[in-house]
């Protein structure tokens, strides 16, 4: 009985594998890596912050100004009407990698900090009454902390916090305790920023959805790094960004369910969220258009589609195993730091490696690290109540791509032996 | 490594490591001093007997460049009168952010000179800075937060 078995395990094992990805040969769709900082190559480690953008993202935002801009949805002359068609197939693009249900339910918006606040300001303040309570965790970047506290302050809502332990995972038995008939939104981040936690969203959702309650994913830094199906995670909104997915700055997603999307009044007013305008009443365009008000960022939104293809071509499964392979390699080649800890240990993990070192400021680490080119992060990382939890004001982070190598992580490790040095 | 001696020079370390003057004071002026984009938060304390500083000292947490400051700042402004102070501010604030201080700037800052490697660096200008724009709002009797932002 065990040959059938193990042969159809390799045989399923060879069907779901991803082409191995070569992070040397990918580096060099990416100009920028080919820069010197204070002489030395440049190590990039700051992916969390923003990726860089391959060749095929520079060249759709250049062929676009130079071959087809013009305004959307408004002409109907030849480059009005390419230019409308590029941004709806970037639309497009992005509902098939989130497979949504619909390209309706794809809003492009500045970033993931707009997407939440059209969610705060459009669904929450509509419908949140004095009382009601949103429910976040301990690890939430301020973009979704700020916008709720905010709608709280408008309708005398209260913000819920599931705690986290020392390894940087949510507790789930809190969870289940502050879901309560007063919940009236659940709103999380689905791969933390400063810990690289990935929160077990599936089950979050289908709890919350148990008990009537709506769920926001805050989806910067997973996208880049997970396959997300939200139809299949069943989550009602889900954010993005752009450019931490090798796209543009200044554009971003927010996925909505169709339902929500058109019972939830518009965010901003003014030109291509209308169907018909006078001064005594205005009719508001459909969904996705009642939620993009005034011209929107169509080379953004092209640029986003060339990084979703870009990605797609290479898989981001294949992008998963190679940065869970350099994340493993970077844990423990950090281990073996004296004197270093690393702060996010959760056993479900992305890219990310937020550490301290004994007697150093993380800033002066940075300082260092980045006279040898090397670009890491240092800070609060924009979640101050999660450094409060872990007792430190800031730590310095280093962030995987899917072009990173082993020779990087070589390179920080030395760098920070020379921290130590300096630091003596 | 050149520029980072520069930097990191071993007056700087020491004084990182072991911070003089590091301890309230009560009943005195104090102002917190902020720098949101790394975290610092450093408060000054300080007595003044007329227009003479009798006491100042200073708490918090920073990194090595904003702790040596602000160690290094008590030093060499105790016993020192108000005018003086705002003589020595003047200069510290010229040494780092003026590319050719005065010629006389030297003869203000003793020790202070030191922290000319931090000009090469402008991101941490700030740090070294934070103690300082504290330092002054307490001068003024100024209870409060000075940000760096």
């Amino acid at each position: 009985m065990s040959i059938p078995t193990s042969a159809s395990t390799t045989l399923r094992t060879a069907r779901l594998a991803p082409p191995a990805l070569d992070p040397h040969r990918l580096r060099e769709d990416f100009p920028i890596l080919r820069e010197k900082v204070h002489g030395k190559p440049l190590v990039y480690l700051d992916n969390a912050a923003t990726t860089q953008k391959p060749q095929a993202v520079l060249d759709a935002v250049g062929r676009f100004f130079t071959h087809d801009n013009s305004n959307v949805h408004r002409g109907v002359h030849t480059l009005s009407e390419r230019a409308t068609r590029s941004f709806e197939e970037a639309r497009g693009k992005v509902q098939r990698f989130l497979n949504a249900a619909q390209a309706s339910e794809i809003i492009f918006t500045r970033g993931t900090t707009e997407s939440i606040n059209l969610v705060a300001q459009s669904y929450g303040r509509e419908r949140f009454t004095a009382g009601d309570e949103i429910v976040l965790s301990h690890m939430e970047h301020h973009s979704n902390i700020v916008p709720w506290q905010m709608v709280c302050q408008q309708t005398g809502a209260v913000l819920r916090v599931i705690p986290i332990n020392d390894r940087g995972e949510l507790l789930l038995d809190e969870f289940e305790r502050l879901l309560t008939p007063r919940t009236k939104l659940v709103s999380i981040v689905h791969l933390s920023n400063s810990l690289g936690t990935i929160n077990p969203v599936r089950a979050l959702i289908e709890r919350a959805h148990q008990a009537q309650v709506p769920v926001l994913l805050d989806g910067a830094q997973a996208v880049p790094h997970l396959h997300v199906d939200v139809q299949s995670l069943d989550c009602d909104f889900y954010a993005f960004s752009g450019h931490k997915l090798y796209g543009p700055t200044g554009i971003g997603v927010l996925y909505g369910k169709q339902a929500h999307l058109e019972a939830m009044p518009p965010y901003q007013g003014g030109g291509d969220m209308i169907r018909s305008v006078s001064f005594a009443k205005t009719d508001y365009n459909v969904v996705p258009y009642k939620f993009e008000a005034g011209t929107p960022h169509i080379v953004g939104a092209i640029g986003l589609g060339a990084a979703i293809d870009y990605v797609s071509r290479i898989s981001i499964d294949a992008i998963a195993v190679h940065e869970n392979a350099l994340l493993a390699y970077a844990t423990d080649s950090l281990a073996d730091l004296p004197g270093l800890r690393l702060i996010g240990t959760a056993a479900a993990k992305g890219g990310v490696l937020s550490f301290v070192l004994d007697g150093v400021h993380p800033h002066d680490i940075g300082t260092i690290l980045d006279q040898d080119g090397i670009a890491i992060r240092t800070g609060h990382h924009c979640t101050q109540p999660l450094m409060e939890r872990f007792g430190v004001p800031a730590t310095a982070r280093a962030s995987l791509a899917l072009y990173n190598t082993r020779e990087e992580i070589d390179a920080l490790v030395k760098g920070i032996h020379k921290v130590q040095e300096v630091f003596g | 490594m050149s520029d980072l001696r520069e930097l990191y020079q071993e007056v700087i370390l020491d004084h990182h490591k072991k911070p003089r003057n590091f301890r309230k004071q009560a009943g005195v002026a104090q102002v917190e001093g902020y720098n949101p984009f790394c975290g610092d938060r450093l408060t000054v304390y300080l007595k003044m007997d007329g227009e003479v500083i009798k006491d100042v000292s200073f708490e918090g947490s920073g990194c090595a460049i904003s702790t040596a400051s602000a160690s290094m700042m008590t030093e060499s402004l105790k016993g020192k009168t108000r005018e003086e102070a705002e003589v020595i501010f003047k200069a510290f604030h010229d040494l780092l952010t003026n590319p050719a201080p005065a010629a006389n700037n030297a003869a203000h800052l003793g020790k202070l000179a030191v922290f000319s490697g931090v000009r090469e660096f402008p991101v941490r200008v700030k740090c070294a800075t934070l103690a300082w724009h504290a330092f002054h709002a307490a001068l003024d009797n100024k209870n409060k937060i000075v940000s760096t932002e």
